[in-house]
């Protein structure tokens, strides 16, 4: 293994990228993988504190996160359709209906 | 040494492929990136000895989660969202604060490795060999002192499933 810090690293580029990607993207898909890619990031960093600790409860936090990634996925999926629907476009900026 | 290449290889791959990601104009590009960097991912759980997360990272984020937007970038028309402006006005200012952020935990990191014999980065790690089956140990963790936790999460992608049903159905 090498030292922690190469992961630590990896997973704060990876991190901060899928940061950019949610604030400045107007496109809601592209915004959605982006949480994805944020959601990854933390992964990695769970499971290179488990390797580190010899401790295999990172590794459920892991588990526990991806569950989390597939319900937000699926509701927010089924969102964006239905708004599709109703107003005919995924951009971010034009989801305006609570602004005053 | 060969520890150190693989990590590389894939670090590359899932850094080049997530920048490609969120600048890519079509949205089935960007799932594309996605997946690989998903995937790089994967490759970096099983350089940590993480074989049961490498397996449920291909099966559940590649193979579910993925399947599951390009389904939905199918459903929904893009195409005249990929004529316009792909970045919002605000772009400059999230910029200099995400790298603001990155700046930051970059140099607690930093210090952190600095820190003589307390630090994070400087303990023995355990050897490969004396890990016990990974598979094994992940469940033990999961249906021991996680147990609760665990069934959380059960009735968490059940109220997932209603809501994802309730919202896609035509009428809501």
């Amino acid at each position: 293994m090498l030292p922690v810090s190469h992961y630590l690293i990896l997973s704060l580029a990876l991190f901060i990228i899928g940061v950019v990607g949610v604030l400045t993207r107007r496109n809601v898909i592209v915004i959605l993988m982006s949480i994805e890619l944020i959601l990854n990031a933390v992964n990695i960093n769970l499971v290179v504190f488990s390797r580190l600790y010899g401790d295999a409860a990172g590794q459920a936090f892991a588990v526990f996160i991806i569950t989390d990634a597939a319900a937000e996925a699926a509701v927010g999926l089924g969102i964006i359709i239905a708004f599709f629907r109703n107003r005919e476009t995924v951009l971010a900026d034009e989801m305006d209906l609570l602004k005053w | 040494m060969l520890d150190k290449v693989i990590f590389y290889f894939f670090a590359a791959i899932a850094v080049g492929s997530a920048l490609l990601m969120i600048t890519r104009r079509s949205a089935v590009h960007s799932a594309i990136f996605l997946t690989t960097t998903l995937l790089a991912t994967a490759g970096i759980f099983l350089q940590l000895r993480a074989e049961f997360l490498f397996i449920v990272q291909i099966i559940l984020y590649v193979g579910g989660i993925m399947v599951l937007f390009i389904f939905v970038i199918m459903l929904v028309n893009l195409d005249v969202a990929a004529q316009q402006i792909q970045y919002s006005r605000q772009k400059w200012v999230a910029l200099a604060l995400a790298l603001a952020l990155a700046g930051q935990v970059g140099a607690m990191l930093w210090r952190a490795g600095k820190l003589p014999g307390q630090g994070l980065l400087v303990r023995g790690v355990p050897a490969a060999e004396s890990l016990p089956p990974n598979a094994e140990a992940v469940a033990r963790s999961l249906f021991g002192p996680y147990m609760l936790s665990f069934e959380i999460a059960s009735l968490l992608l059940l109220v997932a499933m209603i809501g994802a049903v309730v919202m896609a159905k035509k009428k809501v």
